[in-house]
């Protein structure tokens, strides 16, 4: 149910299910490809660096299932805090850990893709 | 005649358990997201930490919770879709028992499939040695 009153929680409802609808896709095929085509067993950064991430495309692939994870992981999990936290000034600052871990996971995330130099496989 | 606590006794419906679900496998994967983008930093950072942290995939126990994490992701995945259903979609109430049993046919269906091909490093050597590999 969409809920009534501030824009701003029917902003967070509708950030939810978008993304949710983009992970349905993103995530379920990340996982698909990486666990049950590929082996994570068998994955070393040279894997990454020579097949993973040789190109453009699962670049911006991955790079767009972070952006949607961190979203709805940390819209997910600010829920969880105000469903459990009741004290304000504890509310607060698990809340603004939780943002501060955000932004951190989206720089060193983004940092990886843009600065892995791409490798030809070592055959 | 036998007491069950209060805890057993009540039978909580298909959208309470739907909700414990969805917030339980949400939290885990969560965590695993965590981890993940770190352990992925590695691989610029220092490639063969991350070759030494990827190994972990290789072992038994990594391998069930390899299966956990897919079974999480899974759930959670179907569940979402099955509330985004019901909200645009209002009428849809109706057949929510439909949806929700529904949601874990395709659950078993993809899941176990999926939950063999990565347990295969468990089961295969026990079938060679049954000769039946």
């Amino acid at each position: 149910m969409r809920p009534r009153g501030s824009r701003r929680e029917v902003f967070v409802w509708y950030t939810m299910r978008v993304s949710g609808l983009m992970l349905f896709v993103l995530a379920l095929a990340h996982f698909s490809i990486l666990h049950f085509i590929y082996d994570p067993g068998a994955q070393t950064a040279d894997f990454i660096a020579s097949q993973r991430w040789n190109q453009f495309f699962w670049r911006a692939f991955d790079w767009l299932l972070l952006m949607n994870v961190l979203l709805h992981g940390f819209l997910g999990v600010r829920t969880v805090v105000v469903d459990y936290i009741h004290r304000p000034a504890w509310r607060d600052f698990t809340l603004l850990l939780l943002y501060t871990t955000a932004v951190l996971l989206l720089i060193i995330g983004t940092q990886v893709i843009l600065t892995l130099p791409s490798a030809t496989a070592a055959q | 005649m036998i007491r069950l606590p209060n805890v057993l006794r009540y039978r909580p419906r298909e959208g309470m358990i739907a909700w414990a679900f969805h917030r339980i496998s949400g939290i885990g994967i969560f965590a695993f997201v965590l981890l993940h983008v770190l352990d992925i930093y590695l691989v610029g950072g220092n490639p063969k930490l991350y070759d030494e942290v990827l190994a972990f995939y290789k072992s038994i126990p990594g391998r069930f919770l390899e299966v956990i994490l897919g079974a999480a992701l899974l759930y959670h995945s179907l569940n979402g879709l099955r509330i985004i259903l019901i909200d645009l979609w209002p009428r849809m109430t109706a057949y929510h028992k439909l949806l929700w049993w529904g949601s874990w046919v395709i659950f078993i269906v993809v899941g176990v499939p999926g939950g063999l091909i990565i347990l295969r490093p468990v089961w295969l050597p026990i079938l060679q040695q049954l000769g039946l590999g």
